[in-house]
Formats: structure tokens, sequence, C-alpha cells
């Protein structure tokens, strides 16, 4: 059961084949059996998951066609969930019950679907392997020598190790896409302001967009129409219709124009990832795309650019975890000023606080203009690069990481060899853009990612783009072996 | 030497909306703490803010008002700084493009003078929560009902010299912001809070002297007395060989003095920057004439409105308009009286004092201005003398009802019915012989004076209630008759 | 631009974060990478482009003025670390 998609499994409650409480069953037991091995969940919702299933099965019994109704998912630990332990992978939130309900939760609620628990992740989002989380890290089902990639790694590992079907990830710089690439998963990350971001605890809140991470494009199609949505208490959301995102799934891609920048193949990129990306682009040429050779000039500068816009933002962000209202606070405070430092300094780890410093710094007196003003004039080159590129151009395709997944502790000594993981996937959290990631081949049995990058509010065609693509190839449905 | 002060203030307003800047929970005072902070004012991770469009309407309302430009694209930044009564570590407010640009507010001085007092901005923000300090075992409490409650910070040029002229200012930014019914002007309750940037120079210097804040005064009394002081201060610092520090100082009104805050000294860096949770906020020009059409009467336009309207001298015109509330109780006595100069006289004389004796404001008046205006209007008639009308004064002040219920209770009506003062009067000349040939045989110019005599006389056997010019009017033709 | 310790104790002071002497050279250092590597910034002409806060050209939608929110103090409170007569309490504030 737990070999078939979110569709198909959709259209086995749908067809009665199965009941949502068999289902989340398995996919419970699956979990307390196997996820020691790869430390994917935070969390397990149990009695949750169970419950939910009972009220999904009364409700296709009464005709429910939902496609998520009594669908079992797992949500990354950085959206808010009532009643349930809510971390962000942090030491912070370790005893932080949320009141409330992330929006991305709410919709999938009332659609039907079941929450089998919280997975793990990158300590407030912030790291690239997974290693920085408070839960200690992630194994990737394709080696568990390896790093699943972060910040979503427990969501990629998850549906890697087919412990849930399809599960909610967050993307600021690449976190959908790069762990969806080293873990061979489809994972979208929508335009920025198309998923509200009520709920779900803010890193860098110009940057975060919140996606799915499937096995397949259908799969996200299906997850993204529940998980998109106008949202009134979001004021960066975006007030406009959610297409069905299945709609054009099997549309032709005679006459589609994708642009291959050429500084997504420069230096770095790992010669095996080089290869089956270059592999993917010759497939797509002889499904009746057009291939056109473009440049987005300012590449080299997303990564700068993004070290001083995400720490800035994040800095102010996590400044309300003070030990006062919620979350951890420190034995016996001195005073306020040891309350404030004990706290934060004891429950905060070491990427999160370098982060802070580092945007504390750009935003400081005197050093203002020189970064943060600067970053955000670059960001405007950057975006403007895309505007140019899609005149075009209908989709940007290329690498999504510069290499397959790489060993624990391989990158975590040095923060730059860390950063460097988001090169291809940063810009488009600047201009906003969606990207995803799918795979499209192994190395050394390792799975390697295929971006895509759509123009605004294009998810559409990009999953079009990517289900024509997963039509023709297997990449998809290959599985890590040892995941029982 | 002598020495040249100069004034600038900063005035936090509290916008009269019925929910928060950026969330839903309400503003209302005085509840239970923390029953109105949720979860955006408590700063719960994944919360985000969303403008309350009525704030915006508000300080656009106010940047109308004192003839400002108004932003047609503002945003928001935040201000980051630690502190338990500031939930989320940022206070949302706005820097570099506020809503309200340079404006300008006119004061009268004392000499009849009217002066232009420089409006530099005015920003919305959040206000932030309140430590309350109780000992709570060693600790503070820290309630957040007020966290998130709208303000409109004015931020004036430095153009006040005296302290006198920056509580004109104040109470002129008061009676407008009260006026336009955005801030219900409430100072005991923080409604209004000023923060008062003083230096000094040689008379004649240019260059400005190093100014110190004084924050939070809450009343124009301990303004001007902190002003004072602080002046002071300054100048025998400077004589005596010192010089100000730039500082933030707390003034105590009770106790009339102030003191450095030391937690504030440390070197703070606000580290400014535009919120990525709010977007810019862009108001056209339909919108800013259509909130220019629903503005309200303002201060100015009203005083002479009441000059014209009322004819009432320029003083009790100003007394009288400068305060919504005091104007519209004028307003409404004078529909019930009849008459705008006795409202006038007994809205500034009698209620005033007794206001001010019972520390009350008009607002908790326990005379109504209809009650007012109905025993006015009795004055007016003759129904009442003016020395009775004190008595149903105090009685309206006790709580005993309307003037004319008063009125008729105590029987003090007073006695206007001819027929009957004529029969008194008549008993009177029958029974004092004596007094009336000495009436007759007196000097025509003398004579007034002897009418005292049979006035006491009918007072006497009418217990008072005689009314007197009717009396006069009867011993006068009667007396006369007989010479 | 490089920085030194006693940077470093600023911005700690600045962020209320408590940094051991044991790791504040290691701190340092890879702080100093940091900005090493945003300082590529510098490099880019940026003299006619005005700075982008925001990945879309929206503007703010503004909400009617209604009271939504009701009382959860007993909710929010449950997982306060420390609070009394429905305050949260914290070390001694002084002005």
């Amino acid at each position: 059961m737990h070999n078939k998609t979110l569709a198909e499994l959709s259209a086995g409650l749908q067809a009665k084949t199965w009941s949502s409480v068999e289902l989340t069953q398995h996919f419970l037991d699956r979990i307390k059996r196997l996820d020691p091995n790869y430390n994917s969940f935070i969390t397990l919702t149990e009695d949750v998951a169970l419950a939910q299933a009972k009220a999904a099965d009364a409700r296709l019994a009464q005709g429910d066609t939902n496609p998520l109704c009594g669908v079992p998912i797992a949500h990354k630990d950085i959206f808010c969930t009532q009643g349930v332990k809510t971390t962000c992978g942090s030491k912070m939130l370790d005893n932080f019950i949320s009141p409330y309900d992330a929006t991305v939760v709410a919709n999938f609620q009332a659609a039907g679907a079941v929450m089998l628990g919280k997975t793990n992740m990158d300590e407030f989002a912030m790291g690239s392997s997974n290693e920085t989380s408070f839960y200690g890290p992630v194994k990737n089902p394709w080696d568990i020598g390896c790093v699943p990639g972060g910040s979503s790694g427990g969501s990629a590992a998850a549906v890697a190790a087919r412990l849930a079907p399809g599960a909610t990830a967050t993307d600021t710089g690449g976190s959908i896409r790069q762990p969806a690439a080293l873990c061979g998963l489809t994972g979208l990350k929508p335009t920025y302001g198309r998923v509200s971001r009520w709920g779900m605890i803010a890193f860098a809140s110009s940057l975060d967009q919140a996606g799915p991470m499937t096995r397949t494009a259908e799969d996200a199609a299906l997850m993204l129409n529940t998980m998109a949505s106008y949202d009134p208490k979001d004021s960066t959301n975006i007030d406009r219709a959610v297409p069905d995102y299945t709609a054009q799934l099997n549309d032709s891609l005679a006459g589609l124009t994708l642009g291959v920048p050429k500084e997504y193949f420069g230096e770095g990129l790992h010669p095996g990832t080089q290869a089956a990306v270059e592999a993917a682009i010759k497939q797509y040429e002889a499904m009746g795309a057009t291939i056109k050779s473009i440049s987005l000039p300012h590449s080299h500068l997303a990564v700068p650019a993004y070290y001083v816009i995400a720490p800035a933002e994040c800095s102010a962000n996590l400044s309300r975890f003070d030990g006062v209202r919620y979350g951890y606070r420190c034995e016996n405070p001195a005073d306020l000023a040891d309350l404030y430092k004990r706290s934060r300094g004891e429950a905060f780890g070491e990427e999160v606080q370098r982060r802070i410093l580092v945007g504390t710094y750009c935003l400081s007196a005197g050093y203002y203009d020189a970064y943060y003003r600067k970053a955000q004039k670059v960001r405007r080159l950057i975006k403007q690069d895309f505007v140019d590129a899609f005149s075009e151009v209908d989709l940007i395709i290329g690498p999504t990481s510069p290499s397959p997944a790489f060993a624990f502790g391989a990158k975590g000594a040095d923060p730059i060899a860390m950063y460097l993981e988001d090169i291809y996937t940063i810009a488009t959290n600047l201009a906003g853009l969606p990207g995803m990631s799918l795979p499209c081949g192994l190395v050394d049995n390792k799975p390697v990612g295929l971006q895509i990058i759509g123009n605004y509010f294009d998810e559409a065609r990009m999953l079009n783009a990517a289900h024509q693509f997963q039509q023709v190839t297997d990449f998809h449905q290959q599985a890590p072996q040892d995941i029982a | 030497m002598q020495w040249e002060t100069v004034i600038g203030l900063e005035v936090h307003v509290q916008l009269a909306t019925k929910s928060k800047i950026f969330s839903g929970a309400s503003t209302a005072f005085g509840a239970a703490p923390n029953t109105q902070a949720c979860a955006i004012d408590l700063a719960m991770p994944g919360t985000l803010p969303v403008v309350n469009e009525q704030a915006y309407r508000y300080a656009t309302m106010f940047g109308l008002a004192i003839d400002a430009e108004i932003g047609k694209r503002s945003f928001f930044e935040r201000k980051n700084y630690f502190y338990p009564d500031l939930p989320k570590g940022y206070q949302t407010t706005q820097l570099e493009s506020p809503i309200v640009g340079a404006g300008h507010v006119d004061i009268a001085l004392a000499d009849g003078r009217t002066k232009r007092v420089r409006i530099h901005h005015a920003h919305l923000e959040e206000d932030a929560g309140k430590s309350l300090h109780e000992d709570y075992h060693g600790m503070s409490g820290i309630d957040l009902n007020r966290a998130g409650t709208p303000l409109i910070e004015i931020v004036s040029e430095p153009d006040m010299r005296t302290a006198e002229e920056a509580v004109a200012f104040a109470k002129k930014l008061h009676s407008i912001v009260t006026s336009l019914g955005i801030c219900d002007g409430d100072m005991s309750q923080g409604s209004m809070r000023f923060d008062v940037n003083i230096s000094v120079r040689p008379l004649g210097e240019e260059k400005l002297g190093t100014r110190t804040e004084t924050k939070n005064l809450n009343s124009f009394r301990f303004m001007e007395d902190a002003i004072k002081l602080e002046v002071e201060r300054q100048i025998d610092l400077i004589e005596d060989g010192g010089t100000v520090t730039q500082e933030t100082r707390l003034y105590n009104g009770e106790r009339k003095e102030s003191r450095s805050m030391r937690s504030k000294e440390e070197a703070n860096d606000y580290r400014y920057f535009p919120c990525p949770d709010l977007l810019p906020v862009d108001i056209d020009d339909d919108y800013i004439e259509a909130v220019r059409a629903s503005l309200p009467e303002l201060p100015d336009a009203r005083h002479a409105r009441f000059k014209d309207t009322y004819q009432l001298s320029d003083y009790d015109a100003s007394q009288l308009s400068e305060d919504l509330h005091t104007a519209l109780y004028f307003e409404a006595t004078v529909a019930a009286a009849k008459d705008a100069k006795l409202s006038a006289n007994w809205i500034m004389g009698e209620l005033a004092a007794r206001l001010n004796a019972a520390e009350l404001t008009l607002n908790a008046s326990p005379v109504s201005a209809q009650q007012l205006g109905g025993m006015i209007g009795r004055i007016k008639d003759g129904t009442i003398s003016s020395k009775q009308a004190k008595e149903v004064f105090d009685a309206m002040w006790a709580g005993e009802g309307d003037a004319d219920t008063i009125i008729e209770q105590r029987g003090l009506k007073q006695v206007s019915d001819t027929g009957a003062l004529e029969a008194m009067a008549d008993e009177i000349i029958a029974a004092s012989p004596k007094q009336v040939e000495n009436y007759k045989n007196a000097d025509a110019d003398k004579r007034p004076k002897m009418l005292g005599y049979f006035v006491g006389q009918i007072m006497k056997a009418s217990k008072g209630q005689a009314n007197p010019q009717a009396i006069n009017d009867i011993l006068l033709k009667k007396l006369n008759a007989l010479l | 631009m490089a920085v030194d310790r006693s940077d470093i104790v600023k911005l700690g002071e600045l962020a209320r974060l408590q940094i051991s002497e044991e790791t504040i050279d290691e701190v340092t250092r890879r702080l100093g990478d940091v900005l090493a590597l945003v300082d590529q910034l510098q490099a880019a002409d940026t003299d006619a482009v005005s700075p982008m806060a925001h990945p879309m050209d929206a503007v703010q939608r503004l909400r009617a003025d209604e009271v939504t929110e009701p009382n959860q103090r007993d909710t929010f409170q449950a997982i306060a670390p420390a609070t009394e007569d429905g305050l949260y309490l914290v070390p001694k504030v002084i002005d």
C-alpha cells in the first residue's frame, strides 16, 4: 500500500478499496517500525490521526469526493497545530503546545486529510542538511550515512521512506527543493503569497513559502490544490483564485520554450549531476519543447544577498522567543537581561545564533546601507534577471543543487560550504518565483534533482512539464533500498 | 545671562478604534489583565499582522486637520528592542514614509497673538503593554491588553519657547484630536501622553543646546511643572559650570522632581527596517477627499462660529470651543436655555468652579446640559430669581432631578401674580402710615432708597418668593399715587 | 568588513544572546567568514536601483475595525513559564 502514490491511495479510498483507518494504521505502523532508522518525525500524532481517519471514513461513506479526504500526510514541524507540540526543530519550543492551527493545517483538515505527525527539520528552518535540529539529524533513506537535505529533511525522508505519501514543507532558500532533490522526490515551492503563512513559524518573512513534498507531480498538484488559498490573516498572501493544478497535467509540451541559464552550469556543479540534468534537458527536447540558452547575470549575487536579507529578517522574527510568554525559559534568571540572554543563548542552536548575529550586524547603525539596503537593491537586479528571461521563455530548467546527498559532517564545520548548497535555489526566493524539483537520475545510487522555475503564478505549467517528464521517465518511481 | 528655552513635543495619541491596529482584539480600557491580548498581540509563533483601516482613516483625518501632506504610499518598519511589554521584540512603527507629513498648528498666546507651531510629521504605530511594578515575589507582572493599541505619534518642530506655549500647543492638539473624534482625550487613562524635548541656549545664540527628553507626562499641569523644573535645572547646571547630558528623564508629578532613566541610557541601536509581514499602504486622492469631506468641525472654525452665532466675546468663545466636550455641553445648554450669554456665564462660572472643587471632568458632571439649560430658562422667564437658581443648582448637583421638579418640590416659584402682590402692597402701605408719611415728605431723589423698606416687608410676607422687580413696579405705582 | 571580539560582544547585547567566553573566538571567526561572503555585494553596481523589500508589487489590504478575538487568556497562559493573577511574570522591570 505504501508504494502507491497519493493519487492512487486517494482513488482507492474513493473506490472503498481501503478505508482511511486502514491506510492510516498502515503508515503509523511503518513509522513506528522504521522511523528509528531515519528520525524523520519529531512527534507522532497517532490518536489524532486515527480520530481523523474515522471521521474521514464517515465523510467518504457519505460520498465526499475531496481527493485528500482520508489521505494520511505529515506536517513539517514549522506549522502550528492546535493542541499538538510544535517545535520548529528547536529546544526553544520543545514545550510549545500550539494554541492554534496554521491555515495550511486547517486547509488539510477541512479537506478531510489525516495528520500522521510532525516532521523533523533544521532548527527554525535554518540549514541545508537537517543537522541543526535539536532533535538530531534526519538520515537520508537512500543512504543513511548521508544527509537528506534541509531544512525540510524530515518531510523528505518520510516521503522517500514511504512513511507518508506526502508531506508539507517550507522553502526560504531551497528548503523544499534541495531535500526533494537529495531524496528523489517532487517538491514545489509556489509563488510567494500563493500559500498562507499564517501559523507557519517565520524564518524570513519575505522569502518563506510553503509547498508540498510528494513522489509525483500529480500528487504535488493534488496537495497544492488544498494548500493554496486566499487568507485574509496573511497580509502578504495574494487574493487570487486558486486554479485546479491537476487540470493542465496532461497538456502537450509542444511549443513550450525552456530556458537553460548558463550560470547554473559553472564551477562547483558535480559532473554526475550535470550529466543527469543535461540528459533531462535532452528528454524535454525530445518531447517537443524548445530549449534556449539564457543568462541570469546576477546569479552569483543571490547567495550574498540572501545571507543579508534572511538573517536580517530572522534577527527580528526570532526576538519574540524571549522566555516570557511561552517556550524555553532559563533557570533562576538573576535579572531581566539575564532572562533574555540565557533563555535565548541556551535554547537557540549555533546556526540560529549565527544568523541572528549576522542579521543584527547588517541592520545596525553604520552598516544598514552597506549591507541591508545594498542587498535589497541587488534583490531587485536578481528579480529583473528573471523578468527579462521570462519575456523569452516559458520555464527555466537546471540543477536543483550542486551535488547529490553528502555525508554527515561533510559541510557542518563550514557554514559557507553549506550556504552554497542553495546556490541554484535561492534566487527564486529572492524574486518570489515558483520553483520545483523532480528526480532526473541517480549518481552513485543517490538521486539528482532537476529544477523547474516558473513565472509568477505559473505553477500549473510547471506541474504540467514535470508530470509529462514523469510519463516518460521512471526516476520518480525508484525507491531507496532497505525501506522494507 | 539671559537664556532662551527651546521646546519640542512628541505626543502619543491613542486612536479610538474598537480593535487593535494589527489584530481583532478589543482596545477597551480597564479589562482584566491579558484578557484582551490575542495570539497576535502575544506574538505567538506564526502569527501575522493585518492593518486596521480605521487607524489609517483616523491618522489621515489628523493629517488633514493640521494641513499636512498625506503619505500616498506609507509603510511600516520594525524598531527592534527587548522589553517585556513589547512581545515581538520590535515595535511596528513608521520611520521613512509616515502617513502624515509636515503640517502646522496655530496656538493663541497670552498676549492675544497667534503663534504657528510646525509639525514635523505624525506616524502610526502600536502601543506597548504595561509593566506593573507591584511586587510579585520580586517579579514584575506584565499586562499586554494595551499592546497593539493604535497610536499616532505627533512630532513637533522645536518651535516653542516657554512652558506656557508648550501647554497651549498640547491643549490645542487635545482639542483637535477630540474634535475629530479620533481619540477620547482621557489623559488619566493614558489616551494622550507627552514627551518633551527641552534645551536652553543663551538668548541670541542660534545653535541649539543639548536637549533632554522628559517622558510620559500625562497631564497639562505636570507638563508645565516638568518643563519649568527642567529649564531651571539646565540653567543652574550650565551657570554652575556644568554641561547638560543628552538623556531621558522621568518626572514625578506628585513629588515635583525628575530623575535620569538609567536603564534607557545604554546605547541603543533600534535597527529599523521595513516590516516584511506588511506591505506598503497606498491611498489615493479619492480616499483622501472622502476623508476630508467627512471631517467634523475643527476647533478654530468652532471658535469663529461661537463668536458669530452666539455673540460671545473672543475670550468666552475660546474657553467654550477649545474642548469638544465643553463645546457640546455649551451648545446643548443653549438649546435648552435659549440664552447664550447666561449659558456661557453659568458654565464658565458656577459649573466650572464646582467641577474644579470636586476634581471632576465635564463628562462626569452631575448636572447635565439639559438640566442646566432648563434652569437657565426658568431664570430667563422670571420663574426663579438668580439667588433661587443657586439653590436649584445645588439641588441638581445633589441629584434631585431637573430644575422644574426641584422648583415645584421646594416651592421655589417666585410670586409674580400681580393681584396677590397688589394685595400685599396695599396691606403693607395700610400698616405703615409713618413710613408712608416719610416717603411722601422726602425729596424725589431720595424716594427710591426709601422703597427698600416696603420691598423688604413684602419679601418677608412672601417668604422671599415674590418677584422683586414686580414688587418694585407695584409699590412705585401705589406710593406715587398717594403723593 | 572584519569583526572583532568587541563587535560580537556588542551584537550579543543587542540580540540578547549569551555568548560564552569559550566560543566567542569561534563565533567571531565564523561571523567574519559570513560577512566576507556577503561583502561580494559591494562589487555590484546598484546606483540606479531602488531597494526591494518585497518580492511582489502588492499593496497592503486593510482590515475592517471589528473586534473578532475573544478572551483566551487561560489557553494562552497554560503554556506560559510564569503567571500570576493573569499577568506574565518577569524579573523586576526597572525604568
